[in-house]
């Protein structure tokens, strides 16, 4: 077992400044290799019963670093442990103690049904033969998938896969479940009911690590929640302490109608701009502006834009969203 | 008991998989008979049916051996597109006892080959499938088969390491077929050869297939078809791990 937190909790997963470095080449007939840090020294623990959230951009390192803790990569340096026990000394024994699901369509054997792909991983995680059935019919009811078991996977739905990915994680009861972006692709109602289902996990005593970039979902969910950008750990807390730094603040938010990006870069270049980012939405654009508390700098926000054509414009409290956006941007 | 029901299971959704796939079925009956008809042009010389049935045999064994080389590369590297090679790999089973099934599912598949090019053989160029010893014949052809499964297993583990490892195995469907006796006798290669064609299981499944069917004795060609496969087998097992070591530290599981 991993040592004990302050608050006397066990700590399962721990992650100690973890790195992780692949190498690439460019060109065709000049061959030059590269060297590409995905993961730099990346430090975190969870306890025993947790949901932990990490949080960050695509291409931010969380797919990799979930990787090093389930074994499929092995760390540049630094090292993981997983109920004590290292993730590369003792691989094995780690991998009969972990679930792992993934997000998106792949991962899942289209010509089989959803029951042979269940009973396919029964195996491959030595389920014991009789209980198998049993335990099958358990997961197809806590993920909603009974009565289509018999169908093949080809003919299922993104939310129905990803729920037929959660069963599988799930198939030999491990303690410690990482969910790599569970819900990406996944409709609101399916996105809803998995997390749901993923609440229930905590719930029946496993311990979480969830990957995602949905803010809402790591702010329903997660007990605590590391943000990652770059490779790096930005900042580690509850939702509610990552909220709170950016809560002296406040935000502008201007719809816009084809604006340049040499605009916005005006509006950052503002005495008391914290972050401006420009989101495109449908047929226009949105402007999100964070400020530094106690100043009013609507004005001067609209002067940097002159010329564009501006449509409604408001201030409101800033969101974990926001928090998520300042941390990640000042990265 | 553990082993040998994973065993079971992984060849059971293996061969589920490739069954289910039409046109892969289709691919594996009609991809042979081109061969065949080859070779049924080139031994059709006078009246003795010997020759024909020898080479129909060595077409048919080549149909195994093609489901084998390519549908092995091929497999894994659709397992890596579709992310559950990783899931394999992240499996606490041992990777061999996943991988070997698989092969062994690939070549059975080959079956088909095997059943269609005789059919063919019989019905355009009118050869007379005549078995000389039946209980040596079905014991022959599971043990090639098992023993081609085996060298694709040895294959595979090269295909879970290098990314583009796929290509081997279409580059080495030909030269196999070829210096393993198929079509042509070992008797018209360069000496140096033999050697190349003794390590390999084909050449003593193919041997064994024929000893069944046109008279003789298959049974040390048996055996030593199945004796190169546990070969294969066991280097794989040794192989493996350290593969996947490899495979980890590079990070060649996944397409990104």
């Amino acid at each position: 077992m991993g040592c004990l937190t302050r608050l006397g909790r066990v700590n399962v997963v721990e992650a100690i400044d973890l790195r992780r470095t692949y190498k690439t080449t460019t060109g065709t007939i000049r061959r030059r290799s590269l060297e590409v840090e995905a993961v730099r020294g990346v430090s975190f623990e969870i306890a025993e019963g947790e949901l932990f959230g990490l949080l960050g951009p695509n291409g931010a390192g969380k797919t990799t670093t979930i990787k090093m803790l389930i074994t499929l990569l092995i760390p540049t340096s630094g090292s993981a442990r997983v109920l004590g026990h290292d993730v590369v000394q003792d691989a094995r024994w780690v991998r009969k103690h972990i679930g792992y699901v993934f997000g998106g369509d792949r991962g899942l054997y289209e010509r089989l049904s959803a029951l042979d792909n269940l009973r396919y991983f029964a195996e491959l995680y030595a389920v014991e033969p009789r209980g198998q059935r049993a335990r099958i019919d358990e997961l197809l009811e806590l993920v909603g998938l009974k009565g289509r078991e018999k169908e093949r996977v080809e003919g299922y739905s993104r939310g129905m896969r990803q729920r037929l990915h959660i069963a599988r994680g799930l198939l030999h009861d491990p303690p410690v479940v990482f969910l790599d972006e569970p819900t990406i692709g996944v409709d609101p109602v399916g996105a809803r009911e998995l997390r749901a289902t993923i609440a229930s996990l905590t719930a029946a005593g496993k311990t979480v690590l969830l990957t995602t970039h949905y803010m809402f979902e790591a702010d329903a969910l997660c007990d605590r929640i590391a943000v990652i950008a770059n490779g790096e750990i930005v900042a580690q807390g509850t939702p509610a302490q990552l909220k709170a730094g950016v809560a002296d603040g406040s935000v502008v938010e201007v719809e816009l109608f084809g604006v340049e990006e040499d605009r916005v870069e005006r509006v950052r270049t503002l005495d008391g701009v914290r972050t401006a980012t420009l989101e495109d939405r449908d047929q226009k654009q949105l402007l999100i502006v964070q400020t530094a508390p106690g100043l009013e700098l609507t004005h001067a926000i609209l002067s940097q834009l002159n010329g564009a054509s501006i449509g409604r414009v408001s201030s409101r409290e800033p969101t974990l969203e926001d928090a998520y956006v300042q941390l990640v941007t000042s990265a | 008991m553990t082993t040998a029901r994973l065993l079971w299971v992984g060849w059971l959704m293996q061969m589920k998989m490739l069954a289910r796939s039409s046109f892969n079925t289709l691919l594996g009956i009609v991809y042979p008979l081109f061969f065949a008809t080859v070779a049924f042009f080139m031994f059709r010389a006078g009246d003795d049916p010997k020759p024909l049935l020898y080479a129909s045999l060595g077409a048919a064994v080549m149909g195994i051996w093609g489901a084998t080389s390519t549908a092995a590369g091929g497999s894994l590297a659709q397992q890596r597109w579709h992310g559950t090679l990783e899931l394999l790999v992240a499996a606490p089973a041992h990777f061999a006892l996943i991988l070997l099934p698989t092969t062994i599912a690939m070549a059975t598949i080959g079956i088909y080959s095997m059943a269609s090019t005789l059919l063919w053989g019989w019905l355009v160029f009118g050869i007379d499938v005549q078995i000389g010893d039946p209980l040596a014949f079905l014991i022959a052809v599971p043990a090639t088969v098992i023993s081609i499964g085996a060298l694709g297993f040895l294959l595979a583990i090269a295909f879970v390491r290098f990314r583009q490892a796929w290509a081997l195995g279409n580059m080495l469907e030909y030269p196999v077929w070829l210096v393993s006796g198929f079509l042509v006798p070992l008797t018209l290669f360069p000496g140096w050869v033999l050697p190349i064609s003794w390590a390999l299981a084909p050449t003593w499944g193919i041997d064994a297939i024929r000893g069944a069917a046109l008279g003789g004795s298959p049974w040390e060609d048996i055996a030593m078809a199945l004796a190169l496969g546990a070969g294969y087998v066991a280097i794989g097992v040794l192989l493996v791990q350290r593969t996947l070591r490899a495979a980890r530290t590079k990070g060649t599981l996944a397409l990104s």
